[in-house]
């Protein structure tokens, strides 16, 4: 059939380049191998021409699919289901990148380019080392490449291309007709997913690939190292490792300030399965990077550098795969959609996780070993799946066997007064609060592999904090004290005297915080409250320590400072998160109409949400809070609600708009967006958890009612009594004014659910005007109007009006969030610090290089 | 033995200790049968909303406070309470995780993870759904 509109040469060229980039890269792989195992220069010089003009093609072809893709989001080709499913006609022009990575094969992309990106990088200074490092490199690409070429074998399909025709890919009776295009592009496609269309979501995805991509170097370079048998490397990887763990940390933090900003858990961080996998790696980089130092400086710890180097790769492929294969379905909120190439995602794992093992081995014999032991695992493992566990920490024993077979190390031990012993001990616990951390997240995966239904335990958040928060203490002195020793040995008197004064500063400054920061955080028993002053003091001692060091061990050399301004950045971080966790406070209690709610046998009630009626104020602890209006934005689709603080000690008030968003892909109802005030020392943070449905117009009117005081009347869902008049009472909320008299009701509405609301509709009397004054109890949709005194003198009429009709109203929750901004700093300086290092690195590589010359 | 030897050990001992710790406080999935049999212990409750029993929430009245009655595959049924606002798409979800314990005869819910057909791998069959309406 000829159907009618269709734009088939972008998928043409799409499909092309994907192919093209898969032989490149592969090309590619063959050739860097063969230049550095090629002893004749002139050989070595011709397969290194070829390696790199495929890399470039590879490059080329990458870029092109880039470009390919981008065309047909930007252009709206619904034919192609990419477009179809992660983009829609109305969506802003700079969310388009974002419909890339919303799907994996886009994100798989991403990933692929900027190892492109990083692989030239290295062909252009790595010199002797490049065909060893680009021969991973160009392997990685050939296992991405694979990820999106979506060719069938046999009856297998490989990979999962962004190409492929949504008629082809579904089964629906409208592609029976030729014009089909039409239908579907009149619907305008799937859209953008709600969550995602947030400012975050354009940026935070490129940093954390590249994060990603980049440990691939220091894993590369380890690689080659174990191929060529030569540890000359380890001088090399550091302005990498720096780099990568700078990156890949701004990546994950943009990550937890998009949570922040754009998803409605109240928070920034939650333990979940997806932010665990990528904290992980960074850990264990970090951990690589500090032994990848003790070696350059004193000699010891080359085998843990090459371990904590290839382990770190290997994490980000675990967790790519824990993230995309669906596994995660049941604990974690964000994870990616199912895809079907779990076998596939599985290999790229499998592959890296023996690779390092089997060069690590020097003999050609135990090289068939490892070969024949890994194919072997592989195949047990696709009748036991519990074996998997045995093959990947079986390959990770043999390579600590090899690794301490062939590479050397020194014998002598090191002295307790240096600087490498306890640099070492920090890379240990950060490595091993790692892999506790990695444990519990891949509870799942064990239920998979071993055949159980162990959940997650009942209060997920303090089983990790519980043990982090002793790592973060042990980290943090450790990051305070160990820069005032030095390498090899340090005198006691030299230590002792520099490190006197900071210690004294942080301990003042800490115990201030501690007996004035109004840190109560007893939830979990004075155990952990105890444990997070202890954090705190050890926080407040890494920015001072370091910050001190830098004048007193440094001299003030900026230039080398990174180490010391990174430190600095880690220990706000630490300081942020501690102060803001442990005193995130709940402004939202909700307190109107509660006191005779009948109370629940057993349970608790947190009653963290609180309604607002629109236009009455609403006590709300610190607040009066109103809820103004609402507007509909035409440009993002979303709906604003305009919502008032007024502080009660007479503090300036401000104004909050949450918003909502109607949720697309078969959801019907909406999404909330958080808004927040931010101080300089606290964030007040808002967002919207009920919201009425669209309305109709208010029919019912008023029904006069006579009541004497102490009468009741019934309404549809309670009743009122009248308790008491009054003439120009104190204390209501009415205002009197000079010649005013003003008589009013004091009625009590007694509602069926046991909520109770005082209302007070009055007269006011100025000279012959008389004015009546409503009131409302809008929780039960009541309007009271005093309509007159009758003329017994006791009896009033009053004017019921009673709304069947929804009053406007939203319900939302508030939080304050103190010194969180001391978080996002720390982030900054924190990678600031990195950055610096990795120059200061790389510039004394280049010139001790150049002295060599 | 060298010092960072001993170091290491007790570190690692100590880790193992933490993840023995953590495995003991791991809890279950259960059924509604086999969740009352637990009565008062935490558990997961898989089950998906009965639409057949009403579902009680009024912001207005009261934000906090959700009532509705969940049904496992099973058949079972019991009456759960979520004091907190009503999930976004509840309606539409096809299973719900219930975090929380029985008390009497009701489940006190503290947490509900949604499985809703908007996400995982049921986001191409609702999307088919929506095309095969989709005017020709």
């Amino acid at each position: 059939m000829d159907y009618i509109g269709e734009h088939l040469l972008p998928g043409q060229i799409g499909h092309f380049f994907a192919i093209l980039s898969l032989v490149a890269s592969l090309v590619a792989t063959i050739a860097f191998f063969k230049a550095n195992q090629e002893k004749d220069l002139l050989q070595k010089t011709n397969w290194l021409k070829l390696a790199r003009i495929s890399f470039l093609l590879e490059t080329v072809s990458v870029l092109a699919m880039f470009g390919t893709l981008y065309y047909i989001i930007s252009n709206h080709l619904f034919e192609y289901k990419y477009a179809w499913q992660h983009s829609d006609k109305s969506l802003q022009v700079e969310y388009l990148l974002s419909c890339f990575w919303e799907g994996q094969e886009g994100s798989f992309m991403l990933w692929s380019f900027w190892h492109c990106v990083l692989g030239w990088f290295i062909i252009w200074r790595a010199k002797e080392w490049e065909a060893g490092v680009m021969t991973v490199m160009s392997f990685a690409q050939f296992s991405l490449a694979t990820m999106l070429i979506g060719v069938y074998f046999f009856e297998h399909r490989v990979g999962s291309s962004p190409f492929v025709l949504l008629r082809n890919e579904m089964d629906a009776p409208i592609f029976s007709s030729p014009n089909y295009l039409e239908g579907i592009y009149n619907q305008g496609g799937q859209g953008l997913n709600a969550l995602l269309q947030n400012y975050w979501m354009v940026i935070h995805p490129p940093i954390l690939f590249l994060g990603f991509a980049s440990t691939l170097v220091p894993f590369a370079y380890a690689f080659a190292g174990l191929m060529n048998k030569n540890h000359e490397w380890i001088k090399r990887s550091l302005p990498w490792a720096s780099f990568s763990a700078g990156i890949l940390g701004l990546g994950i933090m943009m990550g937890a300030a998009w949570a922040y900003e754009s998803l409605s858990f109240g928070g920034y961080w939650a333990w979940d399965p997806v932010e665990n996998a990528s904290l992980v790696p960074w850990l264990t980089l970090v951990a690589g990077l500090h032994t990848n130092l003790i070696f350059k400086s004193s000699g010891y710890s080359l085998r843990t550098t090459y371990f904590f180097y290839i382990i770190s790769f290997i994490l980000v492929l675990y967790s790519t795969f824990l993230t995309r294969s669906g596994v995660l379905g049941d604990t974690s909120v964000h994870a990616f959609t199912d895809l079907g190439m779990n076998v596939q995602l599985y290999l790229f794992l499998n592959v890296f996780v023996w690779l390092p093992t089997i060069f690590a081995a020097k003999e050609l014999k135990t090289k068939l070993q490892i070969i024949v032991v890994f194919i072997a695992a592989n195949v047990i493992s696709y009748w036991y799946p519990w074996f998997t566990l045995i093959s990947i920490f079986g390959s990770f024993i043999w390579l600590t066997v090899l690794l301490n077979k062939h590479v050397p190390t020194i014998k002598k031990e090191e002295s307790t007064y240096s600087r490498e012993f306890w640099m070492y001990i920090g890379s240990l616990v950060i490595f091993l609060s790692a892999i506790i951390i990695i444990f519990q997240t891949s509870l799942p995966v064990l239920n998979k592999l071993i055949g159980r239904k162990y959940a997650p335990p009942e209060d997920i958040i303090l089983q990790y904090n519980q043990i982090q928060i002793f790592v973060a203490f042990v980290v943090g002195f450790l990051t305070a004290v160990t820069q005032y020793l030095k390498y090899k040995d340090t005198p006691k008197e030299f230590f002792g005297k520099n490190v006197l004064l900071p210690t004294i500063i942080s301990v003042v400054i800490s115990l201030c915080i501690s007996i004035f920061g109004g840190i109560h955080y007893d939830k979990h028993g004075a155990g952990f409250l105890f444990a997070i002053h202890l954090a705190i003091f050890s926080a407040v001692y890494a920015i001072v320590a370091n910050a001190g060091y830098i004048w007193i061990g440094l001299k003030g050399k900026m230039k080398s400072a990174g180490a010391s301004i990174a430190h600095i950045g880690f220990g706000m971080v630490l300081l942020g998160v501690l102060i803001s966790a442990s005193r995130k406070e709940v402004l939202s209690y909700n307190t109107t109409g509660i006191a005779a709610f009948k109370q629940e046998k057993g349970g608790e009630d947190p009653r963290e949400n609180i309604t607002l009626f629109k236009g009455q104020p609403t006590d709300m602890g610190k607040y009066m809070v109103t809820y103004v209006n609402n507007y509909m934005n035409a440009v993002d689709r979303k709906k604003y609600y305009q919502v008032d603080f007024v502080p009660k000690d007479g503090g300036k008030g401000f104004s909050l708009y949450p918003d909502v968003i109607k949720m697309n892909k078969g959801g019907e109802g909406f999404s909330a967006n958080p808004d927040a005030k931010h101080y300089l020392h606290k964030d007040i943070f808002a967002y919207l958890t009920s919201v009425p449905k669209e309305g109709e117009a208010d029919t019912s009117t008023f029904q006069p009612r006579q009541m004497k005081v102490g009468d009741t009347l019934f309404y549809g869902s309670g009743r009122m009594v009248l308790q008491d008049v009054s003439l120009n009472p104190e204390g209501t909320k009415h205002k009197i004014a000079a010649g005013d008299s003003l008589m009013v009701l004091d009625i009590l509405v007694i509602a069926n659910s046991g909520a109770l609301y005082r209302t007070f509709p009055a007269i006011r009397l100025n000279h012959d005007n008389t004015k009546s004054i409503a009131d409302s109890v809008l929780a039960e949709g009541l309007t009271f109007q005093f309509g007159k005194l009758l003329p017994d003198q006791k009896t009033f009429e009053v004017g019921v009006k009673e709304s069947k009709v929804l009053p406007d109203f939203v319900t939302l929750k508030v939080y304050e969030f103190p010194m969180i901004n001391m978080l996002w700093l720390g982030v900054i300086v924190m990678f600031f610090g990195f950055i610096l290092s990795m120059y200061y690195r790389s510039t004394q590589l280049k010139n001790k290089l150049l002295v060599k010359k | 033995m060298k010092k960072t030897h001993i170091i290491l050990l007790v570190l690692i001992a100590g880790s193992i200790a933490c993840l023995i710790s953590f495995m003991g406080n791991v809890t279950t999935y259960e059924t509604v049968a086999s969740a009352k049999q637990k009565e008062g212990k935490f558990v997961n409750l898989i089950a998906k909303l009965d639409t057949r029993q009403p579902l009680e929430y009024d912001p207005v009245k009261n934000p906090n406070y959700l009532t509705f009655t969940a049904i496992d595959t099973l058949g079972q049924s019991i009456k759960v309470v979520y004091r907190n606002t009503k999930p976004t798409d509840m309606e539409k979800s096809e299973r719900l995780v219930l975090k929380g314990k029985v008390n009497g005869d009701q489940f006190e819910c503290k947490d509900i993870l949604l499985k809703c057909p908007s996400k995982y791998k049921d986001d191409m069959e609702a999307a088919k759904k929506n095309l095969e309406t989709t005017s020709r």
